[in-house]
């Protein structure tokens, strides 16, 4: 048994930045994928928490915690195609849509996940890279959740797909010009509410992964506005899979500091603490973002840039 | 000329019966979710009716309710006539109350009608503050003030939690952490002869100031919509606390910000229009209690409904100016 000392608190955000960021990075992705095709989501949210419950509650009654998560996706494709669906109506501003399915999937899942507030389901399990080690603060950092890898693999499968495929062409054409997208003869409203869509699915997915492996629980309390830090952390990845992977490390990493310097004795702070991933996406956006240009790398269409 | 007057009823009778017509529609919607889960929707329609306003103490607690709603929806519709879409109500109402929570304590044993008056106007100026914050971020550097409002609002609770959890506790207070009371004499009351609190009024007399306002000047940049708005939520931070609580503590953070985004929705960014819609929204989370007690459906039950509207209003803006009878005739 070694004792880290202060060493604990670099090693406890370094555990936490690979814990709390699986959340961030699926609802990134996903974010990322619907605002390359010029809508912006903000009520992943609501999608999140949603697929959180519905996670939970399948994992809970199936007793096995994979189809939970792709329960989760399921719920998140609903509610997405429904916000797709939604802004494909004339005059119907996709923000307001947004804060409004934040609303409705929020109240949704605390409404449907009463029941499953006490039980305990099945959780997710973990792969011991720490093994080696013989320090419990570093074999907890490094349990590393499948569905973290699973994560990485799709950020690069993505950034490789928008480069390389016909549809990852087809959504980046859609969102830079849907003139051009209209005269290639694509329906230029089904690309956009089919990659809302899938943005909906990977944020479900996300969502499951805070009930089923960290927290590992449901209750109305769960989700603590990822949803939304991902609309800003996509800005801040230039929308590009591959920065988001390094954002969501980034803001993982913010939001284990408090529990990190609580582990070695710190705690006069630690609601301040937490704080810090909402500082620190602030912090970039106002760094990042600019009055007089718009941000390289954006979509054209993307309202973002008005 | 007359064939205006006629077009500008044409769209007032419209910006009527659509929204209406979107509220009877999340009502059906909502009949059937709980139809679907075994409920007698009619049964719930008429507790909801007889929660809110079927008597004197419903309507009570549906006036009590909407008092915040008027004033966090302003906090949506003033920047919103400015062209913003700011949804960080909540952390200026968390923050006026927190104000108004230590302003109390900390004038405590001076004139009353003072210590009042402090905490409302302290409470007024933070909540400006904290929302021209966003209005600022997005004129002077171009962030997105839907996401930097809400971005504020965790920033605005954690300070809140700090607060309340730690140099500002009252030591007496142990299941709850709240700050020291402000003490009776310090609380406003309620208004003559009602037993409402002074916050509908305030609610009331901000809303019409504003319809005048927005109306009859050209006063008005989008920063200024933001001081006012976050004002106005700011307010009903200051009033939750000198008027229901006594002191700041978790009770505060009961979601009015987000109730208000709705109203301000429904109410078509519209500061006169916000009154009715906030007392109906009022009356919708004061049935709550009722839907929970009777037929022991969660607390949430509220929340469907309103999410169901939310999204039902916001698709009906799609009908604005096709629906046949609305449509001004060819020339």
């Amino acid at each position: 048994m070694v004792e880290l000392g202060w060493w604990g608190v670099p090693i406890g955000v370094v555990g936490g930045a690979i814990r709390v960021s699986t959340p961030f990075l699926f609802v990134s992705l996903g974010e990322c994928i619907t605002e390359r095709s010029e809508r912006i989501n903000l009520g992943l949210e609501g999608i999140l928490i949603m697929g959180a419950m519905s996670g939970y509650a399948v994992s809970y009654t199936s007793g096995n915690p994979w189809l939970g998560v792709l329960a989760a996706g399921g719920a998140g494709l609903l509610l997405g195609l429904l916000h797709g669906l939604a802004c494909n109506l004339p005059r119907v501003n996709d923000i307001a849509v947004g804060i409004g399915l934040m609303l409705f999937g929020t109240g949704l899942a605390f409404f449907l996940g009463k029941p499953y507030v006490q039980p305990k389901a099945p959780t997710l399990p973990a792969i011991p890279l720490g093994a080696w080690s013989n320090s419990p603060q570093i074999r907890a950092a490094l349990q590393v959740n499948p569905l973290f890898l699973i994560g990485v693999g799709l950020a690069i499968g993505l950034a490789w797909a928008f480069r390389n495929t016909r549809w990852g062409l087809v959504i980046r054409m859609v969102g830079d010009s849907s003139d051009a997208a209209r005269a290639m003869g694509y329906a230029v409203p089904r690309v956009r509410t089919l990659s809302t869509a899938l943005g909906g699915f990977l944020a479900g997915v996300g969502g499951s992964f805070l009930s089923l492996y960290y927290p590992g629980s449901w209750s109305e309390g769960l989700s603590s506005g990822q949803g939304l830090m991902a609309v800003a952390l996509v800005i801040f990845a230039r929308w590009n899979p591959i920065q988001c992977f390094y954002a969501a490390l980034l803001f993982g990493g913010a939001g284990a500091l408090g529990p990190a310097l609580q582990s070695v004795g710190i705690t006069s702070g630690y609601y301040l603490f937490n704080a810090a991933p909402y500082v620190v996406t602030l912090g970039i956006m106002i760094a990042t973002c600019s009055p007089r240009r718009t941000l390289a790398g954006a979509p054209g269409e993307l309202s973002i840039n008005r | 000329m007359a064939s205006d007057r006629s077009g500008q009823w044409r769209h007032a009778a419209e910006a009527l019966v659509i929204p209406i017509g979107a509220l009877a529609a999340a009502m059906a919607v909502f009949g059937v979710f709980m139809a679907a889960l075994g409920q007698n929707p009619l049964e719930i329609y008429a507790l909801i009716y007889k929660g809110a306003f079927a008597s004197a103490f419903s309507w009570q607690n549906t006036l009590s309710r909407a008092a915040p709603l008027i004033l966090t929806a302003l906090c949506v519709a003033l920047p919103a006539q400015a062209g913003l879409m700011v949804i960080g109500g909540e952390g200026a109402v968390v923050l006026g109350g927190l104000t108004a929570a230590i302003v109390g304590h900390l004038l405590s044993g001076a004139a009353p009608a003072g210590v009042k008056v402090a905490m409302a106007l302290l409470g007024m100026l933070v909540g400006g503050l904290w929302i021209a914050l966003a209005g600022a971020l997005r004129q002077y550097r171009g962030v997105n003030e839907t996401i930097s409002s809400l971005l504020l609002t965790y920033v605005a609770v954690a300070l809140f939690n700090h607060v309340v959890e730690g140099p500002l506790r009252d030591p007496s207070s142990l299941n709850k952490p709240s700050t020291a009371n402000i003490g009776d004499v310090n609380m406003i009351g309620n208004l003559p002869g009602l037993d409402i609190h002074w916050g509908l009024g305030f609610g009331i007399v901000f809303c019409i100031a504003m319809h005048v306002l927005v109306r009859d000047t050209t006063y008005g940049f989008a920063l200024t919509a933001c001081v006012l708005g976050g004002a106005a939520a700011g307010l009903a931070g200051a009033v939750e606390v000198a008027a229901v609580h006594g002191s700041a503590n978790a009770s505060l953070i009961a979601g009015y910000g987000y109730a208000g985004i709705l109203v301000a929705f429904i109410a078509r960014q519209n500061p006169l229009a916000i009154v009715p819609v906030a007392v109906l929204v009022g009356g919708l989370s004061a049935s709550g209690g009722m839907l929970q007690r009777r037929l022991d459906l969660p607390d949430a039950t509220v929340l469907v409904l309103q999410g169901i509207a939310f999204m039902l209003i916001l698709g009906s803006e799609a009908l604005y100016g096709r629906l046949k009878p609305f449509r001004a005739r060819a020339a």
